[in-house]
């Protein structure tokens, strides 16, 4: 595997008035990689990737995607150069069917979003490449149904596969599993890892066990900063890992 | 339940012909509409003696349908949609006073004016959301009504603008005081906007719009800044306000301030409720309701009949977000038997 970096911070800092919440978080994520972003609640973990996204804005420090700066770069042009997300709580459109939020996704990549006199129904490159990215996650039915009518956990997949319509190169997961059941979480990040090798995956999670087999590298984030960085063996051994994050019996 | 993505993601020809149908669906002809607008045109022959006031009617329902491309459709709410209906009539108006009268002209000159307006408050009001948007709108109306209101040496002020010399359609048809070829005229430049918005809202524009409408917050991450998307809406809805009140102003040769007014647009809000939001035709069926009720109220209660629309607004929206036409729809498919979606 190349190491080629494709998603870079530079002494990133946030501060919330006193309350410093990212302090000086350096951070590589190469190509193709699936890293873990871990730490105990209130870490900063979804602060960090709302500042890689553009949903904050940082006080301080660098980000850059593939070499470019984009620290001031508003959310939709991240996501139009492939730095992409989902959300920990689900933000997804309740009245529109998985298939019509996928093609909106889709068309939006296609420059289409903007044109009034194209007939949505003569969409055809859009619609079959929504349905077949749900096929892929066995959407089936479910797929022409108000999301709102639809089970926590395929809401949970529709937000992975309205991050994967946006063709990502970076993909940032918040907690992908949130509320799922263990066993269903296992299916999530099963598919996750059956994701084409070119896209590099971020994701946080709670669940250890997850973490461990998934993970190629793990980061563990306390109050706002780099606890220390490591594969998966490291990070379990370490003794500071242990005594603030492990060790504290949250979790675990 | 999650299941596993299937190896390879193979799919059948089948389902994605299922998928391809769901958008033919949405964009397919309603029976709501079909009736609405057969009814529309009979109504010519059936009410002879009514036909300007159907024909206001009509206006108002074009009106509507724009406001629901906004607040129906994209999820932007107006207290100002008047000032595009009064710009539209106002210059159309003063077009045909002053210069030429030919009403395709105006209805054109009406539409830009009033487009070109609604693209330049577009840049204030995207930037905007809730609240903040809702008071903008209304800060807008109410400055072209003062405008319009001071300004009386081009506008009448409040005598209202006289004087329109309206040429006859296509240098044919004289405009009659039965209101045929108005009936006529309008209907057919209703209809042709009312294609145009269905085509809007069934293109990938519309299903952005809805986007924006359900959740704006997630737009960004799907790529989609809505900022340009929200412009557009907004100047589309304007020029066919526009369009609108340049129909007005053609078909009674008269403006009156009101056109303007907070009045009538917290109307054309009421009407859009009351028919339905978000199925343009339910905007037409507002309209026209809006209207009956409002005449058939002030005869029996001339002083107090704004009470009984207050009432019976307060009823349909209690049933839901679908209005009248919700209603109706519900009513129909329990008749036949079929499950309401």
């Amino acid at each position: 595997m190349t190491a080629e970096t494709v998603l870079e911070t530079e002494r990133l800092n946030r501060s919330f008035g006193a309350l410093r919440v990212t302090q000086d978080v350096s951070f590589k994520l190469p190509r193709g990689a699936r890293y873990a972003l871990i730490g105990p609640n209130g870490a900063g973990k979804s602060t960090f990737i709302n500042l890689l996204t553009g949903v904050l804005k940082p006080s301080g420090g660098r980000i850059k995607l593939h070499g470019e700066d984009i620290t001031r770069a508003p959310a939709q042009d991240r996501v139009r150069r492939g730095l992409v997300r989902t959300f920990q709580i689900n933000t997804l459109f309740p009245h529109l069917t998985p298939l019509e939020a996928t093609v909106l996704a889709i068309a939006q990549r296609h420059g289409l979003c903007v044109n009034p006199f194209k007939r949505l129904s003569g969409c055809h490159a859009e619609i079959d490449e929504a349905h077949e990215l749900l096929d892929r996650f066995q959407f089936g039915a479910d797929g022409e149904r108000p999301t709102h009518e639809l089970a926590y956990g395929r809401q949970r997949l529709l937000e992975i596969v309205l991050a994967l319509a946006a063709r990502p190169k970076v993909l940032l997961l918040d907690e992908p599993a949130a509320g799922v059941p263990q066993k269903e979480s296992a299916e999530i990040f099963e598919a996750l890892a059956a994701l084409p090798d070119d896209i590099a995956v971020l994701f946080i999670e709670h669940d250890m066990d997850v973490v461990f087999r998934f993970a190629q590298r793990i980061t563990v984030l306390v109050a706002g900063q780099i606890l220390c960085e490591g594969t998966p063996d490291e990070i379990a051994d370490h003794p500071q890992v242990r005594e603030v994050y492990l060790g504290d019996g949250e979790d675990v | 339940m999650v299941a596993v993505p299937a190896p390879g993601g193979q799919h059948s020809a089948a389902t994605t012909q299922t998928a391809r149908a769901l958008f033919q669906r949405r964009a397919a002809w309603r029976w709501e509409e079909v009736v609405f607008w057969v009814l529309a045109a009979a109504s010519y022959f059936i009410f002879p003696g009514h036909l300007v006031l159907i024909t206001q009617a009509m206006i108002t329902g074009l009106f509507v349908v724009s406001l629901d491309l906004m607040f129906g459709y994209a999820g932007i709410p107006s207290f100002g949609h008047a000032a595009f209906f009064g710009i539209g009539a106002y210059t159309a108006g003063i077009l045909a006073r002053d210069w030429w009268g030919d009403p395709l002209i105006g209805l054109v000159a009406g539409a830009l004016v009033a487009g070109v307006a609604g693209a330049i408050c577009s840049q204030i009001v995207a930037r905007l959301n809730g609240i903040a948007m809702l008071m903008v709108t209304l800060g807008i109306g109410l400055i072209c009504y003062e405008i319009a209101n001071k300004w009386n040496t081009l506008t009448g002020g409040d005598d209202g603008l006289q004087g329109m010399q309206i040429t006859p359609l296509l240098g044919l048809f004289t405009f009659d005081i039965d209101g045929k070829v108005g009936f006529i005229y309008s209907f057919v430049v209703i209809f042709i906007l009312y294609l145009m918005a269905r085509r809007l809202v069934n293109s990938p524009f519309g299903l952005a719009l809805k986007g924006i409408r359900e959740n704006v917050r997630r737009m960004p991450a799907l790529g989609i800044g809505v900022r340009a998307q929200l412009a557009l809406a907004f100047t589309i809805s304007a020029a066919m306000a526009g369009v609108a009140g340049a129909l007005l102003a053609e078909t009674t040769q008269y403006i009156a301030l009101e056109v303007l007014g907070f009045d009538r647009s917290i109307t054309v809000q009421i009407a859009l409720v009351m028919g339905g939001m978000g199925s343009l035709i339910g905007g037409m069926i507002g309209a026209i309701a809006y209207t009956v009720l409002r005449d058939q109220l002030s005869l029996w209660s001339p002083a107090y009949w704004d009470f009984f629309v207050g009432l019976i607004l307060c009823v349909i929206v209690m049933t839901g977000t679908g209005g009248i036409t919700g209603i109706l729809r519900r009513i129909v498919d329990r008749l036949l038997g079929r499950t309401s979606q």
